[in-house]
């Protein structure tokens, strides 16, 4: 009863905030997704065209004409190939150094739990920095190599922390029952701990396969003069920084930036910058309830 | 396996307790020391052992030679640093990044889940939450060419759009201003993270009792009061942790915006920390130089998260340590 009485005298001011609220969500969404639409819409359209200005959401001169370009340089072709094998095997590794720490971390009876989390945190806050690092990589010989996009970084504190609090929410009864029937620790971890840590594990699958796919420091660091290990991001910033008066570094004897010096260098821009996007637009919508959770875990215990 | 297992013991639990009893829970954990100690190692190699090469911040480290090999030099390396006067451009404009970064962290995206929190209509609130986190999926390359495309001078929107709204004549060449460089990096970081980073408050906000809004109601709270006295002081512990956390990383902001974003005409005021110890130590071939900035950025960071804990746990009874 109480409730009606409230929901009838609406006050105008109510109304007014509803309003204005919704505005500014729309005004939000407009502002994030109209840029991705425009370039979209570029990448599509004739490149003289495009000169002449006031492209939107649709192309005008529809044509794939930018899309054969790219796709007829080698760099771009390997490139795709390399991103998707590091994103690949970078995901499974980086799932299966978490999961298995995580797991340890999480048994009560593990003697080794306290120290290494302490250990792991520790690795969250304090790094040597990039020119240590840079030797280390060296010395072990990985400059030049595919292991350095997987290797250096395959246990990450975060996503170790991430999964132990999930599995910590999982009633420890069940692999006492298991050990009962005598399964050993590993087929615990195996046939009990990993199918009900699937909401944990699908984040940090996210987490690790959108890492992989987006970097391209570690390209350009150590591999940048080994053409067949470039990605598809390191051929961006390429191109990116080649047509940037004059930038970071020294981009301009590569052939995808002699290509794009005789056709126009803006609608190939755009239509690599879509290229390297779509993957993940494809992915992101599907594992959204799980990256909300994963997060919310994350940051409660880490 | 067992035997190389149970020979590890990282840990000197109940070392007084009895040996044999120590052993033998060893051999059990066995195959739980089976699946740890190799990440424990693999974590020393990569996380542990690269703090060993702090040490060529206090050598003249020539190429060729171990370690035990080089020149020492003493603090040579920091005084060349502290006296170079790049150091403190590179300190001002990272600073600043970083802070107005921090501005914009705890406004915008709190601001944001406020106002989604109080959308009613679940497709509607599901939609715009799923268009917001979009651009945090999109690596920095894509959000540079995107930024660029957009603050273009030929063709951009943004210049289109103050041109048509009759608030500019005549277009801006907005990457090219180096006053502008600082609040185009924070622009476009709220423009890729707000969504992102509301997750969090979003989160909070639905663990807030709706018991507590009900009684507001009774009392007859306008949906403002509502929001400044039961919304907001419920994130109020998340936002305190959340910023312990970014404090500590205040000055090590990274570098990949400010490297793709910047180019020559702004180099006076896009340079930072991380691209000084690129620029100037590794591709000029002077580790050890790098490795005094490396060491002052790690140093200073660990600090500020110890004075930011020590700060928020005096005047708001919160820390996360």
């Amino acid at each position: 009863m109480a409730r009606r009485r409230m929901t009838k005298g609406v006050p105008w001011s109510d109304r007014l905030l509803d309003t204005v609220i919704a505005i500014a969500m729309i005004g939000v969404a407009i502002v994030t997704l109209y840029p991705f639409l425009n370039v979209l819409a570029l990448s599509f359209n004739d490149s003289t065209d495009s000169v002449r200005g006031g492209i939107t959401v649709f192309p005008r001169e529809f044509t794939l004409k930018n899309y054969s370009i790219i796709f007829s340089f080698d760099g771009l072709v390997t490139g795709f190939k390399i991103s998707v094998l590091r994103t690949v095997v970078g995901t499974i590794l980086g799932l299966i150094s978490a999961s298995m720490l995580a797991y340890t971390l999480a048994r009560p009876d593990f003697q080794g739990r306290k120290f290494v989390s302490t250990y792991l945190a520790v690795t969250m806050y304090v790094s040597a920095g990039l020119i240590p690092f840079y030797l280390l990589i060296k010395d072990l010989h990985m400059m030049n190599t595919f292991a350095v996009y997987v290797l250096p970084g395959l246990v990450s504190a975060f996503n170790v922390f991430v999964i132990r609090s999930f599995i910590d929410g999982i009633p420890y009864a069940l692999q006492e029952s298991a050990k009962i029937d005598g399964a050993s620790d590993f087929a615990i971890y195996w046939r009990v701990v990993l199918p009900m840590a699937t909401p944990a594990l699908a984040t940090i699958a996210l987490f690790l396969a959108v890492g992989q796919w987006n970097s391209w420091f570690d390209t350009f660091l150590y591999n940048g003069s080994s053409d067949h290990l470039t990605t598809l991001q390191y051929e961006l910033t390429k191109v990116l920084l080649s047509t940037t008066s004059g930038n970071n570094g020294d981009y301009r004897n590569t052939n995808i930036t002699q290509v794009l010096a005789t056709v126009s260098p803006e609608s190939v821009k755009m239509a690599i910058t879509i290229v390297v996007t779509v993957p993940i637009l494809l992915v992101y919508p599907f594992l959204q309830r799980y990256f909300v959770r994963g997060l919310t875990l994350g940051a409660v215990k880490g | 396996m067992k035997a190389v297992s149970a020979r590890n013991p990282d840990v000197s639990l109940s070392a007084k307790t009895g040996k044999s009893n120590f052993w033998k829970v060893a051999f059990r954990n066995r195959y739980l020391y089976a699946m740890s100690l190799p990440f424990v190692v693999w974590v020393f190699v990569f996380s542990y052992y690269p703090l060993w090469g702090w040490l060529i911040a206090f050598q003249r480290w020539k190429p060729g030679k171990s370690i035990w090999e080089q020149k020492w030099a003493g603090l040579d390396q920091f005084k060349t640093l502290f006296r170079d006067d790049m150091f403190y451009q590179v300190m001002r404009n990272t600073l600043a990044m970083s802070v107005m970064g921090l501005v914009a962290t705890f406004t915008v995206p709190i601001l944001f889940a406020v106002l989604l929190n109080e959308i009613r209509n679940m497709f509607f609130k599901r939609a715009v939450q799923t268009i917001s986190y979009l651009p945090h999926f999109v690596s920095w390359a894509v959000a540079t060419s995107i930024i660029t495309r957009m603050l273009a001078g030929e063709n951009g929107v943004v210049n289109d759009f103050l041109m048509w709204l009759g608030i500019l004549h005549e277009p801006i060449q907005w990457m090219g201003k180096e006053h502008l460089f600082w609040g185009i990096v924070t622009v476009s970081d709220a423009w890729k993270e707000t969504g992102w980073n509301a997750i969090i408050y979003l989160a909070a906000m639905a663990g807030i009792g709706p018991e507590l809004y009900e009684a507001a109601k009774v009392d007859g709270a306008s949906r403002l009061r509502q929001i400044w006295h039961i919304t907001l002081p419920g994130i109020r512990s998340t936002v305190i942790v959340l910023m312990i956390l970014s404090i500590g990383h205040l000055i090590s902001i990274g570098f990949e915006k400010q490297f793709l974003l910047g180019n020559n005409l702004v180099r006076d005021y896009s340079q930072v920390l991380d691209l000084y110890s690129l620029q100037y130590g590794l591709q000029m071939s002077r580790y050890s130089f790098g490795t005094a900035i490396n060491i002052f950025n790690s140093v200073v960071s660990v600090i500020l998260l110890f004075a930011a804990n020590g700060l928020f746990k005096r005047i708001a009874k919160e820390s996360i340590m």
